[in-house]
C-alpha cells in the first residue's frame, strides 16, 4: 500500500507514538480517577448513609457543592488554584484531583442510594443474628449493594472517561489533544476527529454496554 | 502557606461581564433542553414504533452521542462543519447546534423509559372511546409522559447547564471563559473562580427549586 506523504494514514503512522502516548495518558488519567474516586466514594457513601448526623451534613454539602460546579469549572480552578498555593502540581495530577474530587461526589451519592435502597428486613435480621456493625456492613450490606451500585457505577466509569478529554483544556497532552496536536501539522480535520470519536466510542461503548449487562443479570434478584 | 489576600474589587468591577455570561450559559441550556426535547421526542418514537432500519439508525444515534465525550463533539462541530461549507454557524449557534443535538440523545433515552412506563390500560381506554391514534398519542400519551418525565427533565436541564461550561473552550463568553479571562488578566484567581463556583452552584440550585416547584404541581396524578 502507498503510503504518500498527506495521507490519512501517512500522518496516523507520523503521530503514533504521539497518539498513543495520548491514548495512555486518558487510560491512565481515567484509571487512576476511578480508582481514587470509587474508595473516596465508598468511604463518604457509608458515612452519608450510617454517619453521625454533623459527619453526614458534613458529607452532604461537600456532595452537593461538588454536583454543583461544572467538572472544568473544578479542573481549572485545581489547575489555577493550587499553584497560588505554592502546592506545584504537574497539569496531570491537579486534573485528576478536580476529577476524583467530582466523581467521588457523584459515586457516594449512588451508593448512598444503593444502601438505602436494599430491605430494612435485611439489616434487622442480620442485626437479630447477632451481627455487629462492621459484620453486617462486610457480610449483609456491601455484598447486596454491590448488585444494585454497580451497574450506575460503570455508567460514572464511562463518564469519567468522557471528562478526561478536559485535562486537554490544562494542557495535558491526552488522546483528544494529541489529535488536536497532529491536525495542526497536517490540516486533516475530519479525520482525526472521527478517529479520536471512534476510538472514545469503542472504550465507552464497551464499558456501557457492560453495565448494561449487569445491569440484565442483576434484574432479576431477589432479596 | 494560606497567606492569601482576598481582594474582591476585581470581582465588583467585572460583575457586569459575571451576569452576561451567567445569563449567556442559561439562556444556551434551555434553547438546547427544548431543541433536545423536540429530537429526543421524535428518536423516542423512531426507537419505539418505526420501521426496522430506522430504530436502528434511532438506536444508532442515542449511543454514539452518549458515548462520545461533549468536548470532542463540540470541536467536531466547531471545527469540521465549516469544510463541509457549512460556515454561517457563528461560535455560540455553533455550541447550541452540539449541545441540542447531545440533549437529544439523553432526552430520547428519557422520553423512550416514559413511553415505557405508562400504563397500556390509558390508551386502550383512549381506544374504547373511539380516539384516533393521532388523538391518543396527542391527548393521553404525551400529557403522561411529560408528567413522569419531568423530573428527568428538570435534571437533565440543570446538567445542560453545567455542560454549557465547555462553551469556554471554542471562546463563547460564558462564565467558565469569564472567570478564566479575570483569571488571567488580574491574577486574582480564587476571587475569579470562587465567583463562577458560587454562580454556577447558585443558579443550579435555583433552577432545582423552581422545577421542584413546577413538579409539585403537576406530577400529582397517578
Amino acid at each position: 500500500m502507498a503510503l504518500e506523504r498527506g495521507t490519512f494514514l501517512y500522518e496516523i503512522w507520523v503521530a503514533r507514538w504521539s497518539l498513543l502516548s495520548g491514548l495512555g495518558i486518558t487510560v491512565s488519567s481515567a484509571a487512576l480517577t476511578i480508582v481514587i474516586a470509587t474508595l473516596l466514594g465508598m468511604i463518604l457513601g457509608i458515612g452519608l448513609t450510617y454517619g453521625w448526623r454533623p459527619l453526614r451534613w458534613l458529607i452532604r454539602l461537600y456532595v452537593d457543592v461538588l454536583r454543583g460546579i461544572p467538572v472544568l469549572v473544578l479542573i481549572l480552578f485545581a489547575y489555577y488554584g493550587l499553584a497560588m498555593f505554592k502546592i506545584n502540581v504537574p497539569p496531570f495530577w491537579a486534573g485528576v484531583i478536580a476529577l476524583a474530587a467530582f466523581s467521588t461526589a457523584h459515586i457516594a451519592e449512588t451508593i448512598r442510594g444503593g444502601i438505602q435502597s436494599l430491605p430494612q428486613g435485611q439489616t434487622e435480621a442480620a442485626k437479630a443474628i447477632g451481627l455487629q456493625f462492621h459484620q453486617r456492613l462486610a457480610y449483609v450490606i456491601i455484598p447486596l449493594a454491590t448488585r444494585r451500585v454497580l451497574p450506575p457505577w460503570m455508567n460514572t466509569c464511562a463518564e469519567i472517561v468522557k471528562n478526561t478529554t478536559l485535562l486537554s483544556i490544562i494542557g495535558v497532552v491526552e488522546f483528544l489533544l494529541s489529535n488536536q496536536q497532529a491536525i495542526a501539522r497536517n490540516y486533516l480535520v475530519l479525520q482525526f476527529y472521527l478517529l479520536a470519536a471512534v476510538v472514545y466510542l469503542l472504550i465507552n461503548f464497551t464499558i456501557s454496554q457492560l453495565g448494561a449487562m449487569l445491569e440484565r443479570r442483576y434484574a432479576h434478584f431477589r432479596y | 502557606m494560606l497567606n492569601y489576600n482576598f481582594n474582591w474589587s476585581v470581582i465588583w468591577r467585572n460583575w457586569d461581564k459575571f451576569l452576561d455570561a451567567l445569563l449567556l450559559g442559561l439562556g444556551m441550556a434551555v434553547l438546547s433542553l427544548l431543541a433536545g426535547c423536540v429530537i429526543g421526542l421524535a428518536v423516542a418514537y423512531a426507537r419505539t414504533s418505526g420501521p426496522k432500519w430506522l430504530q436502528w439508525l434511532a438506536w444508532a444515534y442515542v449511543e454514539i452521542i452518549r458515548n462520545t465525550p461533549l468536548l470532542l463533539l463540540v470541536f467536531m462541530c466547531y471545527f469540521v462543519l465549516p469544510e463541509f461549507g457549512i460556515r454561517f454557524l457563528d461560535k455560540i449557534e455553533s455550541f447550541v447546534l452540539t449541545l441540542s443535538l447531545y440533549a437529544g440523545a439523553y432526552m430520547a433515552e428519557v422520553f423512550r423509559a416514559g413511553l415505557a412506563s405508562i400504563p397500556r390500560q390509558y390508551v386502550e381506554a383512549a381506544k374504547a372511546i373511539g380516539m384516533r391514534p393521532w388523538q391518543r398519542q396527542r391527548w393521553v400519551v404525551l400529557p403522561v409522559m411529560f408528567r413522569i418525565t419531568l423530573p428527568a427533565i428538570s435534571n437533565n436541564l440543570i446538567s445542560l447547564f453545567k455542560d454549557t461550561s465547555l462553551a469556554a473552550a471554542i471562546a463563547v463568553p460564558e462564565l467558565t471563559f469569564t472567570a478564566r479571562q479575570v483569571n488571567a488578566n488580574t491574577f486574582r484567581v480564587m476571587e475569579a473562580w470562587l465567583t463562577a463556583s458560587a454562580l454556577y452552584l447558585l443558579a443550579s440550585y435555583a433552577i432545582a427549586l423552581a422545577l421542584r416547584a413546577l413538579e409539585r404541581r403537576y406530577a400529582s396524578i397517578r
